[in-house]
Formats: C-alpha cells, structure tokens, sequence
C-alpha cells in the first residue's frame, strides 16, 4: 500500500503510563477556531508525532502543550491538558515552571547570541543554584546527550552563533534537556536541517526518549514513521486518527488518512 | 530610432539627470565641509584645547566651552537614555499590542521632530524661573528631553527586529518575562540600542537653541551646575555674530571640532548598525 519503512521496535513497546491528556481541547485565534474539540493521549517515554497538511492545526496543538500561546493577546484554550493529571490549562498554573517541565525546541534554530556554554546555563541557572562545577558537568552532559560535545568542547565559550544550522538545533536541544523536563515538544526540528543533520537529530530523538516523553510536529511523513510510537493525524483543526504509527501507516481506518499518507494531498 | 534605442536614450538622460541632482546636493555639502575646514583650521591650536574663552583683543581658546559641553552632553544622556530605553522596552515588549502604546508612538513621533527652541522655552518655564537663574543643570534637561525620543525610537524599532521565536525560545525555557528581556533580547538588540544612544549625543552636541534659555553662558571656567555654564554651540553663536576678528576666529575653530566630534560618532554609530541585530 505504501513503501514507507515503519519502526519494527513500534509497537513491541508496551502501552506505558499516560503522561498528557488531552481532553475536549479547543483552541482560537481571537474569532476563528483553529482546533475542535480534541482528545488524543500521549505516554511517557514514547514519541508521539502529530502530522497533517499545512494548516491542520498540529503546531497550534504543541504550542498549548506549554501554554507558549499565552505569549500573545487573543489566543486562548478551551478544555483541558492534563500533565500527570493536573489540568495545565487551570488558573493559577505557574507558566515558567510549567516550561521548565515542558521544554520545546522550534523549527528554525534559535541560540541565543551568546556563548555555548551561556546558552545551556541559561535556563539551568533560572531553577538551580549549582556551583561552577556542577555547572560544567550539567553542560557537558547535556551536550554529550544532545551528541555535540564532541564538536563543541572545544569552543565552550565563543558565540553560539557561529554553530552551523544542524549544530545550532542539536544547541538548542541540549539547552533544553539541561534543564531536566519531563516533556520534550519538536516542532518541525529537521525542516531547516540537511539530510546529515536531520539523520543525526532523528538519531537523537530515538535516544531521549529513554528519559523523556517526546512529541514532535512534522510535516515529513517519512520521519514520523522513522521516530515516532504513536502517531496523530489532523486535518483542518480536527483529529481525524490516532494510534500506533505502523497502523496509522499500513492500516489507516480513514479515508483522509490513507489519502494524506500516501500523498495525495497535503 | 528603434524602440530599444529610444529605451536607451531615455535611461541615458533620467540617469544624467539623478547624478547631476546628486552631484547638486553633495556640492553643497562639499563647499560647507572646506570652508568650514578652510575657516576653522586657520585658528587650531593647542591654546584652543588649554586656555578659556577671552575677552575681545586678547589671546584665549575654548576650554570652558568644550568641557561644558561634555558636561551638559554627558549629563543629558545619562538623563535621558534609561528613560528612552525603558520606555522603548515598555512599547515593544510590554504594551505591544496596546492602544496607549500607538498614542505613545504618535506622541513620540512629534516631539522627535518638535522644534529644539521650544523644548527650550519649556524648560526655562518649569526649571529656570523657580530656580530664578539659569543653570548647567537646567540646560541638561532640556537636552534630556531632546534625546528621550531619539532613544525611544531606536530602541522600539531596534527590539520590534528581534525575532519573535527568540523570545519563545526563551520562555520556552521557564525564564520569566523580565528575564528574557534582559538577559535575551537586549543582548540581541545591543548594537542598534548603542547605535541609538550615539545618534542622541550626535543630535544634541549641535543644539543651540534649548540652551539659549536654560544653561545660557559662561566666560569662566564652570562645573557648576547651578550656575550659568558655557557650551560650544552658545559660544559659536555668541562669537560669530560679534564685530571681533579673533572672536570670529575661534567660532570658526569650534564649529569645526563640533563637526569632526559629530562626524565621528556618526561613523561609530554607523559602524555598529551595521553589524546590526544578531540573530
């Protein structure tokens, strides 16, 4: 039906604890709703991808995941998030310690213009009072997981800028684990990358998600395929099939599905 | 004449006529620039830099004026800029989205382009008359007044260029909204803040008239702020409308200085625009 190479490894992974919930979630940009009432459950240690064409609402859908939305007037939720049961939608949330435990890596990298190593300290040094060398380590170790020691050791403290495109987004990776979250969020991670940067990010997802729970957007079929337990598929603001990526590949129960899996639109 | 060759005649006489428009205006700036040099250069020594200013007939230099410039410069500048950055910081990060930021912007846009002698006349009203005499310090808030919108301006402009997903990125992290602003995107926006900070000293190492009313003059060495202190600008104008030679003279030198002092801090500024806002 199609020639896309599903992980063997899918679905011999046990059904695990639900970390996120997502009950009855809709979402609006001022007037216009952009998701309708969607329920989808993600678990931890897993990677679920969400995809759909352009438009469907899958980055909205992540960018909820750590309340990153409240950044901008007239955008709001309706419904609930539950994060290891705990409605993250409530009032009262606290929502830098919420993104502490959600960290989100973006589409296009984003080190901060400073150095490497300022870069990983950043928001270690918001939640942790940590000597210099426990610093050091937490640096190394972070970039030793995000698989960029080895290139940057050497250059800690010059400008992080100066990192090439696929060094920059494994940066910000590594920035983003140091600070210990329990939820990792990709949106489109590789969509800047070459083909070699994009293999070693891939790489990487499959290794945090030994400690992490990892959801990543992609618009590559290919990739949610590659890296991916669970797989959701949207369309225009609708969950239209969620489960188990080899199902969602090799036997879609919808007709939308099957039509957007196999190219025919999107 | 074909079509192709009427094209090319066309484009022969715009062009002729742009460089010539061009040649026009940089001809005029050439004359002012080696008339000034012509002029200022004739009275440039080392007296200039070391002796005050003197009474008609007899030897002397610019010290006091130059020194009160710097003072009245520095002081506006440390008045001004923590304004004009805080409230540009107000408007891009804060209020951006708001109706009070748009009236701001508005109000902003005006003063940025009202008429230096008022601001003057403003600051004698609330500053000079209830103090009874004019003074340093009465001349430096009014050129506080003139960098605030400058600094304003850029800093706005300058933190609107820094990309959103940085500001996601570092909320994304946990860090809290003064956090990010501090440690992120001003980093981000330095070089265009500075940039901003330089173009006000540029603007105001010139302006004559806000002190005609406030700081007005001084023959006499002055770091006094609650005195009457001199400036280059005042004394410029003081001397080069006056019959004396050597008065006129030292006019001319000082306009210089004030020119090569302004060129400069173009060109700095110039330069680290151009390295404009690190990603």
């Amino acid at each position: 039906m199609n020639s896309i190479a599903v992980r063997a490894s899918a679905e011999t992974i046990p059904n695990t604890r639900e970390k996120l919930s997502i009950r009855d979630l809709s979402f609006y940009y001022g007037e216009s709703k952009a998701l309708h009432s969607i329920n989808l459950q993600m678990y931890e240690r897993q990677v679920s991808a969400l995809i759909g064409p352009s438009g469907c609402g899958k980055s909205t859908l992540l960018r909820i995941l750590n309340r990153i939305y409240a950044l901008y007037p007239n955008q709001r939720a309706e419904g609930e998030v539950l994060l290891d049961g705990e409605n993250i939608l409530g009032p009262g949330q606290d929502l830098n310690f919420l993104r502490a435990k959600v960290g989100m890596v973006f589409q296009k990298p984003t080190p901060f213009p400073m150095t490497i190593y300022e870069n990983i300290s950043f928001g270690v040094r918001l939640y942790e009072k940590l000597s210099r060398a426990e610093m050091d380590e937490r640096v190394e170790r972070a970039l030793t997981k995000a698989a960029l020691w080895e290139e940057a050791k050497d250059r800690l403290n010059t400008s992080a800028l100066g990192l090439s495109g696929g060094q920059q987004q494994r940066l910000c990776i590594a920035r983003t684990i140091a600070v210990k979250p329990e939820v990792i969020l990709l949106d489109e991670p590789t969509s800047a990358l070459d083909p070699i940067s994009t293999a070693k990010v891939e790489d990487l997802i499959d290794e945090l998600k030994r400690d992490f729970t990892i959801i990543i957007v992609t618009h590559n079929m290919q990739q949610a395929a590659r890296v991916a337990d669970r797989t959701a598929f949207l369309y225009l603001g609708n969950l239209i099939e969620e489960g188990p990526t080899s199902m969602m590949f090799n036997n879609p129960k919808d007709r939308r599905t099957l039509d957007y899996i196999t190219g025919r639109f999107g | 004449m074909t079509l192709y060759s009427w094209r090319l005649l066309r484009n022969k006489i715009w062009l002729g006529l742009s460089m010539g428009a061009g040649a026009f205006g940089l001809l005029w700036l050439v004359l002012i620039l080696s008339t000034l040099v012509w002029n200022g250069i004739a009275g440039l020594n080392l007296n200039v830099f070391t002796q005050m200013t003197p009474p008609p007939g007899s030897d002397g230099g610019l010290l006091n004026p130059i020194v009160g410039s710097l003072v009245l410069t520095a002081l506006a500048v440390a008045i001004g800029t923590p304004i004009g950055i805080l409230a540009g910081t107000y408007m891009a990060e804060y209020g951006r989205y708001d109706r009070i930021t748009f009236v701001i912007r508005f109000i902003n846009d005006i003063l940025l382009s009202a008429p230096s002698i008022i601001v003057g006349l403003f600051i004698y009203e609330i500053l000079v008359v209830p103090m009874g005499h004019f003074s340093g310090f009465a001349g430096a808030v009014a050129l506080a007044v003139i960098v605030i919108p400058v600094v304003v301006r850029t800093t706005e402009d300058m933190l609107l260029l820094v990309p959103n997903q940085m500001r996601e990125a570092a909320s994304a992290l946990g860090a809290p909204k003064w956090f990010m602003i501090s440690r992120v995107v001003y980093r981000a926006a330095q070089a265009g803040i500075v940039t901003g900070a330089l173009l006000a000293v540029a603007r105001i190492s010139g302006e004559t008239a806000p002190l005609l009313f406030t700081a007005l003059n001084n023959q006499f060495w002055s770091v006094n702020l609650n005195a009457p202190m001199p400036s280059l600008p005042v004394v410029i104008f003081q001397f080069a409308l006056s019959p004396y030679e050597d008065w006129q003279r030292l006019a001319w030198t000082g306009a210089l200085i004030i020119t090569v002092a302004v060129l400069s801090l173009s060109i700095v500024a110039r330069a680290l625009a151009s390295k404009g806002v690190e990603r």
